[in-house]
C-alpha cells in the first residue's frame, strides 16, 4: 500500500524501520508514520470497534477531528492513532469500549 | 489513577496575545501580528505547522498575493519560514491541544501531558475546519474515509488509501483528490455527484475526465456492504426531485470510498467561550456571528479562516492577516503600514469573493453579518 514513485512527492528515501507490536503480533513501520498509517500501509484498516454493537471502525478524518482511530496504546485507550507518531516498541491493540485507564 | 492527574502547573503563563491554529490564517494573523511588534503565543495541536496545505500537493488558483501557482505544500513551508523568522516575539508551542476556554479568556491546553493555563488579553481562533460525512448504509465501514483523510494518508505518508476507489462528491475537493488519487497510482473506477451538475472547476474536472475518469451526476451511493472493510459499493441515480429512481441502482467492487461532500467549521472553542453562532448552510454550517474587524460577539475574541465560514485557502490567508491587524490595534500596537494593508486586504477578499463561484460565499457572509469584503 506504500506509495514507490510520485511525480511530486518523494518517498524513495529510505527510512529507519520501527518495530511494534499489533494485537500483540510484531510488525513493523517507518519513522515519520503515525500509528494509523503504519497499519494502513500493512493493510490493517479495523481500529477499534463501535462501544454498543461493535461494529468495526477505521479512521474517518485523519487529522484528530473525529475520534473513529481511537486505540489502546501501551496501555492507554483512547489514544488517537491518526495522530501519534509511531514509536520504537509501542504496543497497539484494538479498542472495543469506551476505555479504561489501568495503573 | 492516571498519569495526567498526578502532573499539575499551578501558576498560570500570561499573554497579550493568543492565537489559536497554526494553519494559514493563523500564520498570517500570527506574522502581521509581529510585524505591528506585538507578541503573541501561537499554538496548534500538530506537530508540525501549516495546517492542511501540508497535505495540498495541487497549485493554488487565484492571485498571486495569495501564492496562486504554488503548491499547498511550498506555500505551508513560506508561512511557517515567514512566522519562525519572529522567534522573539511569537511564541510557538505545538504539539499543544487547546482544551478549554473561557470568558475571562483563560486558555487551557495539554502540553506533553501537562495541564496548562494561559491568561490571555486577545485571542484569535483559526481552527479550521473538520469533513462532514454523508448518511448511507454501513457509511462507517473500516475503507470510507474522508477526502482530506486519503490526501493526509497519500502525500504526508505515502500510504494509499486503496486500490479501487469511487469518489462521492464532485467539488473541487473531490475532484483535486482524485486526480492525486490518480498520481498514486490508486484506480478511480468512478467520481458520483448527488446534484446535476459538477460542483467543482471545469478545469478540475476535465483534468480528470481526460484521464478517463466518469464523473456521474444525479448519482449517489445507496449503501456500502463489506465485513471488516468495505468491499462493494451501491449507487442509485436520483430524480430532478433528489428522490431515489429504483431499478438504477449499480455495484462498484472497491477496497475504499472517499467522501468529499464538503467542510463544516471546527467551532467547538467558539461555542464553548459563548460567542453567539448562527446555522449557515452557505458557509458549512454553524458559524459564528462576526462584525467587519473579524471579532465574534465576545469582545477581543476574533476569528479567521475556515473556522468563520468555509471558503478557500486564499481567503483563509487574508482574513487571517486582517484579523492579526485588528487584534493588536485594539492591543493599542498599530502595524507601520496598517491602514494601507486594511485597504489593500479587504479589497483582496472582495476579489477572492467575486464571480459566479463566490455567490454562495456572499449570500452566506451577508447571513452572518458580515457586509464588508463582499461586492
Amino acid at each position: 500500500m506504500r506509495i514507490k514513485e510520485h511525480p511530486i512527492l518523494n518517498f524513495k528515501e529510505e527510512r529507519k524501520v520501527i518495530h511494534f507490536t499489533f494485537n500483540n503480533c510484531p510488525v513493523t513501520g517507518y519513522e515519520g508514520d503515525t500509528i494509523a498509517s503504519a497499519l494502513h500501509a500493512l493493510g490493517i484498516k479495523k481500529l477499534s470497534e463501535s462501544m454498543n454493537l461493535k461494529r468495526p471502525r477505521g479512521f474517518y478524518c485523519a487529522i484528530g477531528n473525529c475520534s473513529s482511530c481511537r486505540m489502546i496504546v501501551d496501555g492507554e485507550p483512547n489514544v488517537k492513532t491518526c495522530v501519534t507518531l509511531l514509536k520504537e516498541g509501542m504496543d497497539v491493540k484494538v479498542q472495543s469500549n469506551k476505555g479504561e485507564i489501568y495503573d | 489513577m492516571s498519569k495526567y492527574s498526578l502532573i499539575k502547573v499551578k501558576y498560570m503563563i500570561k499573554k497579550d496575545l493568543v492565537i489559536i491554529g497554526g494553519g494559514p490564517a493563523g500564520l498570517c494573523a500570527a506574522k502581521m501580528v509581529a510585524e505591528a511588534n506585538q507578541s503573541c503565543m501561537l499554538i496548534d495541536r500538530n506537530q508540525i505547522l501549516g495546517g492542511q496545505l501540508i497535505k495540498q500537493t495541487h497549485m493554488f488558483f487565484g492571485s498571486e498575493k495569495q501564492y496562486a501557482k504554488t503548491r499547498g505544500i511550498d506555500i505551508a513551508e513560506k508561512l511557517v519560514e515567514d512566522v519562525k523568522k519572529y522567534s522573539d516575539l511569537i511564541d510557538i508551542w505545538e504539539d499543544t491541544t487547546v482544551v478549554g476556554l473561557y470568558q475571562d479568556k483563560v486558555v487551557t491546553v495539554l502540553k506533553n501531558e501537562r495541564y496548562v493555563k494561559i491568561q490571555a488579553k486577545a485571542i484569535i481562533i483559526a481552527t479550521g475546519a473538520s469533513e462532514k460525512v454523508l448518511a448511507f448504509e454501513n457509511n462507517d465501514l473500516p475503507g470510507i474515509y474522508g477526502a482530506g483523510a486519503v490526501q493526509t494518508l497519500m502525500n504526508v505518508y505515502g500510504v494509499k488509501p486503496g486500490h479501487k476507489i469511487v469518489m462521492v462528491g464532485s467539488g473541487n475537493i473531490g475532484l483535486i483528490v482524485s486526480y492525486q488519487l490518480m498520481q498514486a497510482g490508486v484506480n478511480v473506477l468512478s467520481i458520483i455527484e448527488a446534484s446535476p451538475k459538477i460542483g467543482g472547476y471545469k478545469v478540475h474536472a476535465s483534468k480528470v475526465r481526460r484521464l478517463g475518469v466518469n464523473i456521474e451526476t444525479s448519482c449517489t451511493i445507496k449503501k456500502a456492504i463489506g465485513h471488516e472493510n468495505v468491499k462493494k459499493i451501491e449507487t442509485i441515480k436520483l430524480d430532478e426531485n433528489w428522490k431515489e429512481i429504483e431499478g438504477t441502482e449499480k455495484e462498484y467492487e472497491v477496497d475504499a470510498v472517499c467522501i468529499a461532500v464538503g467542510l463544516t467549521p471546527l467551532t467547538n472553542l467558539l461555542s464553548m467561550i459563548g460567542c453567539q453562532m448562527k446555522y449557515v448552510s452557505e458557509l458549512g454550517g454553524l458559524v459564528p456571528i462576526i462584525n467587519e474587524n473579524h471579532e465574534t460577539s465576545i469582545e477581543n475574541i476574533y476569528v479567521c479562516g475556515d473556522a468563520s465560514g468555509i471558503e478557500e485557502a486564499s481567503s483563509a490567508i487574508v482574513e487571517g492577516y486582517l484579523a492579526g491587524l485588528h487584534a493588536c490595534k485594539k492591543l493599542g500596537k498599530f502595524h507601520p503600514k496598517n491602514d494601507e494593508l486594511m485597504n489593500e486586504y479587504h479589497q483582496q477578499l472582495t476579489n477572492l469573493r467575486n464571480g459566479p463561484f463566490g455567490e454562495k460565499i456572499r449570500i452566506g457572509l451577508k447571513k452572518q453579518g458580515v457586509c464588508k469584503d463582499v461586492s
